[in-house]
């Protein structure tokens, strides 16, 4: 198999030296079916073992290796060396704070996703015993997209606004709020209203989509917070000609 | 003990580090011009109130280069921003009919006949009310 030497200039930040970031460039034989993250084991194991970078699966489905690779927030398992010239660049993931080379800091997703409750809130909750939450095939289309997220933060990486004001709530947390809220079998809306259509909540996105562009799983977040602003829009102008109809939507929530 | 490094994000310049962020900033940009056309049409309105010469006088000042310049300029960004607004629209008003989703590119095509037809009824209005 053909091989071809690719120059792999990587972000390096060792937070003992108490310095800024600076680049490091590694001359990598790349065989032809490789993807980034195979050039930086490579470099691990053979050339520098201080570089630090997280990865798991190699198959785009735990969403550990995400980075910013030639300017675009991507998955370095998904993304084959043979589509990029032969210089890449490989930094940590925008709008993280970075703890040390490519390894960034994600607790602030963490508290932003378990603000939206991303979990099946039940009509009558079910024991085990009593079996599954069914529902149809149609039902679960309605939403199916928004379930495939992986929470690999590249959407966050892409997002201007959350680089702006990282009060932003941010796509993938607002994408699996809008997944519950689709939920036939979820009655739980009312209780992540307070934080999804706040100001911060859906109401700081203004659309640019990059977050859909980059997304490796196709969730297109972007949807999934314009239909939420819809949805809450809508209250808005039902609260406003039935204010009786709050009062007896939060009841309900409340059983 | 953690001690991150933070990276300085550009509060200003921030929309030129990718090409999707201009484009973004250029959509809504184009909802400055046409305001601003939406402005020029409340004037030529209170123009028209004034009397015929008034009304007169503003349409020539239309028709001057800076008028067609802008009206021009104008013309384009409203296309852009039709253009991109048509094509988010099944992103934010998905369809399901008879338990099937609705294609995308459906939903932008029924988007672009809308804005056919109700083009085509003006222009009917208009050169019915000239004749």
């Amino acid at each position: 198999m053909s091989e071809r030497v690719v120059e792999l200039e990587i972000l390096r930040y060792d937070p003992d030296q108490g310095e800024a970031p600076h680049f490091q460039t590694y001359s990598v034989p790349c065989r032809e079916d490789w993807v980034v993250l195979d050039a930086i084991n490579y470099i691990k194991d053979e050339l520098d073992r201080t570089l630090s970078y997280r990865w798991s699966c190699h198959m785009a489905v735990c969403g550990s290796c995400g980075m910013v690779i030639n300017g675009e927030p991507a998955l370095a398992c998904h993304a084959f060396v043979r589509d990029y010239p032969d210089k890449i660049r490989v930094e940590p993931l925008h709008n993280f704070p970075v703890e040390r080379d490519l390894v960034v800091n994600m607790d602030d997703f963490i508290g932003k996703l378990t603000s939206v409750k991303p979990w099946l809130i039940a009509k009558d909750p079910k024991t085990i015993d009593e079996g599954a939450y069914r529902q149809s095939k149609a039902e679960l289309s309605v939403f199916k997209q928004y379930t495939a997220c992986i929470n690999c933060l590249l959407c966050y990486s892409a997002c201007p606004q959350y680089a702006l004001n990282d009060a932003f709530v941010g796509p993938a947390a607002l994408a699996l709020a809008h997944r519950y809220n689709q939920d036939s079998r979820d009655v739980g809306r009312s209780a992540r209203q307070d934080v999804v259509a706040s100001n911060p909540g859906i109401w700081e996105c203004s659309f640019v989509g990059a977050c859909s562009e980059v997304c490796p799983k196709s969730v297109d977040p972007a949807a999934a917070i314009q239909q939420s602003k819809i949805a809450s829009t809508g209250d808005y102008f039902l609260d406003f000609l039935m204010p009786w109809r709050n009062k007896s939507a939060q009841s309900g929530n409340d059983e | 003990m953690s001690r991150p490094y933070i990276r300085p994000v550009s509060r200003t310049g921030w929309w030129l580090a990718q090409p999707r962020y201009v484009r973004y900033m250029l959509r809504e940009i184009s909802s400055l011009f046409i305001g601003g056309y939406m402005l020029i049409m409340i004037t030529g309105l209170y123009r028209l109130s004034q009397g015929p010469q008034e009304y007169a006088a503003f349409l020539t000042a239309l028709l001057g280069p800076a008028g067609v310049a802008y009206a021009l300029v104008t013309l384009v960004f409203a296309a852009y921003h039709t253009y991109t607004w048509f094509i988010v629209t099944p992103k934010a008003m998905p369809l399901v009919i008879a338990g099937k989703r609705v294609p995308g590119p459906l939903i932008v095509a029924a988007h672009w006949l809308g804005f056919a037809v109700v083009s085509v009824a003006l222009w009917l209005l208009m050169t019915a009310g000239g004749a």
